[in-house]
């Protein structure tokens, strides 16, 4: 992906990011920028610490040492109702969906709106909802539960929730995890429209090369808790490092 | 010498169902307040268990008035059956079994939904959405519990003593009237007050340990059947001890 339009303003900057559990150490003195408008994908392998980072980064998980500055905050120090204002910025695409299975589409979508909005009409929220669902091109399953949607619809209907708000950042957590390979270009197709249409900041993390190389416009490989590489999918693919290399074999 | 494994494992457990219970009073007296979500709760939690926990009081109260009858019948007591039978599902049988009914149907829904979502992360995605998971999930539900069971109960012991009215007709002719000023007249404050206020306490410990349950939720679906499981479980064995400890409350309050 060569598209995206960027810029020099850093919207996200990871400085020296510790965290272990118990004696495993996670992150180890991780630092990354991410300027407005770039699609940035964090390569590893499972387990090496790329979902344990996006949730630092969203307030899920307490860092042990370091910065997570997001629009000028850091993360780490800020209370829990201004965390709350920050995250209606920041989109989150689980890797599990995370739809609620006792609530419709509709609702789902509507969920993030009432709690962020809260003075937000019905009329509102309802176009709001139908334009989103029409970005991931489902506006026939708004009245449909979760359960009766295949995998990629739901992945779909996540990404529509995550849309919602209008987020100046989205953060991906394994987007193309579980789908067949045809959904899944589907799905990487569908969030490198979606970053064109409203130049959104996206944080991708993937161990799925087909998504590193479509919707990355840099990629930073996760090894052993630290920023191993940082460089473009084209480049990486000359590196005679074994560590690198192993990836693209 | 250190204790032995079990003991440490339920002195952990204890600590944290008691961290979890904090935290509830912590939270639940603080905006904001759920108040949409708790209404749902209300009516899932209390509405959706009045069939069930009418049938069983029903049965309940027929089948006691059969088994006791003979017996009365023997003494020459026969005509006090409706006042014995009236104190005992008032006072004990109909808390205690519409607890433990309560508590099989929504302690288990309870811990079941709570882990299974925090296994598919929405617990996570709710925080993202700007949502106090806490508030929204655990707050309401344990509130919706608690003010519902006790109403089930009266209603409970209402359709019992319906049960046991019937269980008096199917051997002798006694009119509702007659019945019931019989059960009434027998039924003195110290009866119902402690009833309806340890319904309160069975209902906050169904409502807490079924959320502390699920909320606490792991190892994917394998942890969410345990979760389920073990909320009844332990949600039961709390019914009987909160029991256990009423009696001796109302002991010393002389209400006995």
């Amino acid at each position: 992906m060569d598209t995206a339009n960027t810029s020099e303003e850093p919207v996200l900057i990871i400085e020296h990011l510790y965290k272990s559990f118990g004696s495993n150490h996670v992150l180890v003195d991780f630092s990354l920028e991410l300027a407005k408008g770039e699609s940035v994908v964090v390569l590893g392998k499972s387990g090496s610490g790329k979902s344990v980072l996006i949730k630092c980064i969203i307030g899920l998980l307490e860092p042990d040492e370091g910065k997570i500055v997001m629009f000028g905050k850091n993360i780490p120090d800020i209370k829990n109702e201004e965390l709350d204002m920050m995250r209606a910025k920041v989109g989150f695409l689980f890797q599990s969906n995370a739809l609620y299975d006792s609530m419709t589409v509709r609702a789902n979508l509507e969920f993030p709106l009432r709690r962020h909005w809260i003075k937000i009409s019905q009329a509102d929220v309802n176009t709001m909802v139908m334009e989103a669902l029409k970005d991931v091109g489902l506006s026939h399953t708004v009245d449909m539960m979760p359960v009766e949607l295949s995998g990629g619809m739901r992945k779909r209907i996540a990404l529509a929730r995550t849309l919602i708000l209008k987020p100046d950042i989205i953060l991906y957590d394994e987007p193309t995890t579980g789908l067949d390979p045809i959904t899944a270009k589907g799905i990487i197709e569908l969030m490198v429209q979606i970053q064109k249409k409203y130049n959104t900041t996206s944080l991708i993390i993937s161990h799925d090369m087909e998504c590193v190389r479509m919707a990355g416009n840099r990629v930073v490989m996760l090894i052993d808790g630290r920023c191993y590489a940082n460089d473009t999918f084209e480049r990486l693919q000359q590196y005679t490092d074994d560590k690198v290399k192993e990836f693209f074999e | 010498m250190p204790l032995p494994a079990p003991i440490r494992s339920f002195l952990s457990e204890a600590g944290a169902l008691a961290r979890f219970t904090g935290r509830f009073f912590t939270q639940a007296f603080r905006p904001r307040y759920e108040f949409a979500e708790f209404t749902r709760q209300c009516y899932l939690v209390g509405y959706n268990s009045l069939p069930l926990v009418g049938l069983t009081a029903f049965i309940m109260g027929l089948v006691l008035t059969l088994q006791l009858r003979p017996s009365m019948v023997d003494y020459g007591v026969e005509s006090e059956l409706p006042a014995i039978v009236g104190i005992s599902i008032v006072r004990e049988i109909g808390p205690v079994i519409t607890a433990l009914i309560f508590a099989g149907k929504i302690g288990s829904s309870i811990g079941a939904e709570l882990g299974s979502m925090k296994v598919t992360e929405q617990i996570d995605a709710m925080e993202v959405s700007g949502t106090n998971p806490f508030k929204y999930l655990v707050v309401t539900r344990v509130f919706a519990a608690t003010l519902m069971l006790p109403v089930l109960v009266i209603l409970g012991d209402g359709i019992s003593l319906y049960g046991s009215y019937l269980g008096v007709n199917i051997r002798s002719t006694t009119s509702f009237n007659l019945f019931w000023s019989q059960v009434v007249n027998n039924l003195a404050f110290g009866d119902v007050l402690p009833a309806i206020v340890k319904s309160y306490f069975f209902g906050f410990a169904i409502g807490i340990i079924g959320c502390y349950k699920g909320y606490n939720s792991s190892k994917g679906t394998e942890g969410v059947g345990r979760s389920a499981n073990s909320a009844v479980v332990v949600a039961s064995v709390m019914v009987f001890v909160i029991d256990l400890l009423a009696v001796q409350v109302t002991d010393l309050l002389g209400l006995n």
